[in-house]
Formats: C-alpha cells, structure tokens, sequence
C-alpha cells in the first residue's frame, strides 16, 4: 500500500471538491478517537455526583463506599468470563484447528459460515435459550459435581444445599452461556492466525515424514501461540461486558465465593446495571454510570492488550 | 512418488499418487507398512466398538448402582444424575473412543499415526460440541416460538391494553421500533464509517496523516470491544448531559448507542473491501485528470459497492439484535410510536428480555379483558413465555435474512479481482 499509491502532484490545483472530501474523510478518522473520548468523558462526568459523595473521596463521612459497591460486581464479572474462557479456549482452538487443517478443502469455508452463525444469534435468544432450556438440562450434571464422591473434594464445587438448590442459575451456567457466546470469535480469530502459518514450514515438515499432529504440533502452535493469546483476550473481553446472557441465566448476588455451583451469589458489572431499575435517577443511576466506567475500563484495557498483540505478531 | 505430489497436502498425497505412479505392487518393507494409513471407515468400526462398551459399562454402573441404598447412590452419582442415559452414552462412549481408536491405530498403524488419529477426534469432536447449542437453540427457538408467530394478529397488532394472562397481543410496535432505530443507527453509523474506511485506503499514506491512521485502525479494532450496555450508559449520559434531563428516552438515544457499536463494523469491514479495488483503475483515472474525490466516488466506491452493501448489511445484522444498549435509552413502550425522536420506542429484544422476566402470568379467572379495547381473552399462564420465544424467532429471522442477503449481493455481485 506503500508503493503504489497514486501520488498527487503539486502541479494541479486543490480542487475545492477535493478540500471537502478529505477533510470530511479526516474529520471522521479524527471522529473515532472522539467518540472513544466521548465515551469515557460523559460516563465520568454523569457518575461524577457518586464519586464525590463517596467514602473514598468524602473520608469517612461519605453515604457510600465505591469500592465496596464495586468489588463483589468486579469479581463476579472476573469469575464469570474466566469460567467462560476456560471452557471456550480448548474448544475454540479445536475448531479453529480442525476448519484450518483437519476439515476436507471443500467444507472448510461453510463450517467457519456455520460457526459464524453462532455470532449471528442475538444475546437476548442465547439468554432466553440459556434460561429456559438450557439450566434444567445442566442441573444433574451440577447435582453429580456438586454430590458425588468423586468431584465433591473440589472446593469449587462445594457450598451449603441452601446455595446450591434449583433451579441452578448459578455462575456456572451463566459461564456455558457466555463461553457459547464468544467460542465464534476466539475460533475466528485463531482460524485467521492458523491460516497464515507459512505454507512451506508445514509442507517442510510433511516432506519430513512428519504426521498432521506432529506438523501441527512443530509448525503451526508454535507460529500461532501469539495469536490464540490474543484471541482468547477478545474473547475474555467479550465475556467480560456481555449482559444479556448473564442477567437472563443467572440469579444475582452480592458476595465473594468461590462456591461457582451457589445458586445467587454473584452478579456482574453488565448483569448488574442492566438488572437495576431503568427508570432510577440521582446518586443511584450516578452509581450504576460508574460502573459503566468501571467495566469500560477494564474492557478497553483487555482490548488494548489483545489487538496491541495482534498488531505487534502481524508486523514480524 | 513424485516430489510435486510430496510437497502438496496429505490429502492431496494419496490422490496424486494414485493418479500419476501407482504404488509399486508386491512386499512392502516394515516402515512402509508402519506408516501406512487406513481407510477413513475403519473410524466406524472402532466408534461402533466404543458405543457398545459405553452402552455396556453405563448399563452395569447404573444397575450396580441401583442396587445401593439410597444414600450411597447420592455419594457416587448425586440426587439425579442418571448413568445410563442418552446422553451420558454418547459423551462416555466419545471418551471411550479416544482410548479405543488409539489403540486399535497403535496396533494397526503405530505409536504416532496413533497420536495423529486421537487428536483428529478430538478436533472434530470440539466441532461438534459447538454445534450442540446452535443446532438445539435454533430447534428450541423455532419449536417454542413458531406457534404463537403464526396466531393471526400477533404480527400486525400491539400490546395496548393486555395484562396478565391475556392470550393475544402483538409485537407490531416493536418491529417498528427496531427497524426505525437500527435505520437512525445506520443513518449515523454508515457516512461515518464509509468516509473512515475511506481516509484509512485512500488517504492516511504520508506524515501525520499515516501516524493518524495507524491510530484509527487501532482505536477502531479496540471499538469492536466496548460492551455493548456501556454504549446505552454513553447515550444515556450524552443526553443527560446535553438536555439536564435525567429522564429523557427516546427512540434516538438508542440509535445513538447502536452507531457506536455498528461504527468499528463498518469501518474494518468496508476497509477491507475498499482495499480490494485494484490500483490500477485509480491510477487510469487520475491519469485522464479526473480529480481526487471523483475518482474515490465514482470508481473506488463504485466498484467496491457490492462489498460495502455486504458489510452494512453484516454490521446492521450485528446491532439489530442488541438489547443491552438499548434498556436505557429507549425506555421501552406496549403501544406503537413511530416517532423517532420523541418519546419511549419498543424493540424487540427489548420485548423479549420483557416478557421473559414477567414469567408465568397469574391467572385469577377463565378470561382476561383487555381494558383498551374492551375484548375479552381466554386466560394463559405461558403466554409471557410464548411471546418471548415468537419475538425470539422473528428477531432470528430477521438476523439470517440479513445474513443471506449480505452474502447473496457478495456472491453474486462481487468485483473481478481477477483471481
């Protein structure tokens, strides 16, 4: 894109048409940042009024105090999109290996359409299919980790049986819903990463007698490792900020446990905000912005490392 | 074999060779035996090995089982985990396979075709498992919902006037409302990202103007991740901000959310396609001195259009199933408003995520009066589910038909490349 661009030359005129275009095409790059801008600047200027009655700001004389109302939402938030990626990760990569390399030529390009039919689903349906179909048929599966001899050392899977009743709209099925939802992007991106490992590595180590696993296992993991790294961080923040799922799935709460199995004991920051009256106005939609903030901040941080990643593997 | 053939695929090893020196016929040494593969239906033979076992061992544990007290039962299984079901066979028997085929291809192959055929079942197994929640929401959602889409009137009517369990309604207002917001949205979203993507091929080459670019990109791919209730708060404190009200809603308030959502969509995906025109027809056109912009409308644009079609058409299938940005903002309505400026909209996710949290509807009597129009209606707890699924469906179909029509108008329409 360096090399041949058509260069315009001093000799012509700037066409008034031209002005005008350029700055109109400009003005929408310079938009972009705007816009990202806008979006930190407003929410901070609407959740201004919680800060500063805030314990944190005011000492102790504060109505409220931020961290305390913001801690159990981050860590519910944390938890869901980690159980997410855990399951999503293995399987994504699956997929992407098995479109990529495994799949015959001809099925390749309609399994990734298929798979990207999964991105295609609204979240509200994936909620409403999680919710209604898909917690009852996880329950004794939960049941079985939760009572049987052989999964309930895990400390994960304990809690006392008032925690862990039906129906089971806990963590971990909103974390099956979630990890559903962003398995099409992680496989996208890892596929695109797979695709590009150079072919004449992988036809090298073919030519060497080697197996498709152990080409795999030599040529494209190795080549791909940045990629999948940053593809599962698209995919975490995804999960991070999905709200539907979560606010249809699972039962909220407000605490620290570890308990994934504990029926109404976590919430996070989307599900949170999203659950809370619409119409509520003054220091509680101030506090509800602030999280806003809260999980825009972490978002943008976990994007700038994924793509920063992206970009920085893309240039060797 | 050929070297030609060496050098191509796996796949492609065994047809070229078969096609241009078939193999030598006679004794083959022991290494040439070791690395031979086997036919593809040989994985029949050992998945219908490991079915059977997974069929046999889960019908003895749950007999073995069954013959413990009750409290034992719950120690090993839990309260209602059947061993021996559906679907319990098939995940224990795919487990087994892994074990099965391996030793089968260890006997038959050797210790590293062995490997090679594990991990190709475990691939495609991952591939499976992720087609279990397309194939069973896609079943559920058209099962659950296609009924009530199909009760005359729940297209063409609103919900004024129906509570409780009322066995009617319609979804007529949040169609309009969906399709009036997304069409804002698109209205603030595609000039936007048309002239980005447009400023990122043609224009961000030298100086400042490069480094801008570089950022853009960047900022833009970051974009793609902002969740999307943080778009709804955005809106929301825009509008608070610029009109000092804190109780504004209006139908624009979400289309302002969606833009900033569709916004990087647009933008990487038109990028792309503007990326494709070839150089050469910019060049010929330049050189006949038609002026910068001209070239860029009338022959960039004009020859990428049918990508740009596809990549609106994606973004818009994108935003129009979104909820979240929208709870804040539009504020939701039971009767129709066109009007997107004023006043509360409805949408369609917005009216799933509704009635599914109404639940089952109470129901005190035979039959529910609707207190708008005076009619009487037969009373049904589900019926909140119901709409929930049938709104679900429409909006699913409205999603793959904008799909369909995005890849139809690239396929059909695409520009010669010259690949």
């Amino acid at each position: 894109m360096t090399t041949t661009s058509p260069q315009k030359t001093n000799r012509t005129p700037v066409r008034l048409g031209d002005r005008i275009f350029t700055s109109l095409s400009v003005g929408s790059g310079l938009l972009i940042f705007a816009a990202l801008l806008a979006v930190f600047l407003f929410l901070l200027a609407q959740s201004w009024d919680a800060i500063r009655a805030s314990t944190e700001v005011m000492g102790q004389s504060g109505e409220f105090s931020l961290a305390e109302f913001v801690g159990p939402l981050v860590f519910g938030t944390v938890l869901a999109a980690g159980l997410a990626l855990v399951m999503a990760v293995p399987v994504a990569v699956g997929i992407a290996l098995f479109i990529s390399h495994f799949a015959p030529r001809k099925l390749a390009t309609p399994i990734g359409y298929v798979v990207d039919l999964l991105a295609a689903v609204p979240s509200v349906v994936f909620g409403l299919w999680g919710g209604v179909w898909l917690v009852p048929k996880l329950e004794p599966a939960f049941r079985f980790l939760h009572e049987s001899l052989f999964t309930r050392w895990f400390p994960m899977f304990q809690g006392s049986d008032q925690e862990v009743t039906s129906p089971m709209r806990n963590v971990l099925a909103a974390a099956v819903v979630l990890a559903v939802m962003i398995l099409p992007i992680i496989t996208a991106v890892s596929r695109e990463v797979f695709l590009q490992v150079p072919r004449l590595n992988e036809e090298a180590a073919l030519a060497l007698g080697a197996t498709r696993w152990e080409m795999i296992r030599t040529v494209v993991l190795p080549f791909g490792r940045s990629g999948v790294v940053s593809a599962s961080m698209l995919g975490l923040g995804r999960a991070l900020g999905e709200t539907m799922a979560v606010l249809m799935v699972m039962a909220p709460g407000l605490t620290y446990t570890l308990h994934v199995l504990a029926v109404g004991q976590h919430s996070t920051i989307a599900s949170y905000i999203a659950a809370q009256n619409a119409e509520s106005t003054g220091l509680d939609m101030s506090k509800l912005i602030f999280a806003g903030l809260v999980l825009f901040v972490i978002t943008f941080i976990i994007n700038f490392i994924a793509r920063a990643i992206v970009s920085a593997s893309s240039k060797k | 074999m050929s070297s030609s053939a060496v050098i191509k695929d796996q796949d492609l090893v065994r047809g070229r060779a078969a096609q241009q020196s078939p193999r030598p016929k006679g004794p083959r040494s022991a290494a040439a035996r070791e690395e031979r593969r086997l036919p593809w239906y040989h994985a029949l033979v050992t998945a219908g090995i490991a079915l059977a076992l997974s069929v046999v061992i889960l019908a003895g544990v749950q007999a073995l089982v069954g013959l413990l007290p009750e409290d034992q039962q719950v120690n090993l299984v839990g309260r209602d985990f059947s061993p021996f079901s559906l679907a319990s066979v098939l995940v224990f028997g795919y487990v087994l396979h892994l074990a099965v085929a391996y030793v089968y291809s260890r006997l038959r192959e050797g210790r590293r075709w062995a490997m090679d055929r594990v991990v190709t079942l475990v691939v495609t197994g991952a591939f499976v498992i992720a087609m279990i929640p397309l194939v069973s929401l896609l079943a559920e959602v058209v099962a659950r919902g296609l009924p009530r889409l199909l009760t005359p009137g729940f297209l063409t009517g609103t919900m004024q006037g129906f509570t409780g369990g009322a066995d009617g309604g319609g979804i007529l207002h949040a169609i309009v409302g969906t399709v009036l917001i997304t069409l804002g949205a698109s209205i603030i979203s595609i000039p936007i990202g048309l002239f980005t993507a447009v400023f990122l091929v043609e224009y961000s080459k030298t100086g400042v103007k490069r480094m801008l670019g570089r950022g853009v990109t960047f900022l833009v791919d970051v974009m793609t991740g902002i969740p999307s209730i943080v778009a709804g708060l955005f809106a929301l404190a825009l509008f608070i901000t610029i009109t000092n009200d804190p109780g504004i809603r209006s139908g624009l308030m979400g289309s302002v959310a969606l833009s900033l959502l569709m916004i990087p969509t647009v933008v990487r995906s038109s990028e792309e396609m503007i990326r494709l025109v070839p150089h050469d027809l910019r060049e010929a056109a330049l050189a006949l001195g038609v002026p910068r912009w001209i070239v860029t409308v009338r022959v960039v644009l004009r020859t990428a259009i049918a990508g740009l079609t596809t990549s609106v058409t994606l973004a818009v299938a994108r935003v129009i199933g979104e909820t979240a940005p929208l709870m804040f903002t539009i504020g939701g309505l039971t009767l129709l408003n066109a009007n997107l400026f004023e006043g509360r909209m409805a949408a369609l996710p917005l009216v799933i995520n509704g009635q599914y949290a109404a639940g089952a509807a109470p129901c005190s009597g035979d039959t529910v009066i609707n207190y708008f129009t005076r009619a009487e209606y037969a009373c049904n707890t589900g019926i909140n589910l119901e709409r929930a699924w049938a709104t679900a469906l429409t909006l699913i179909i409205l999603v793959m038909v904008l799909n369909v029509v995005a890849r139809l108008v690239s396929y059909y329409f695409a520009p010669k490349t010259g690949r």
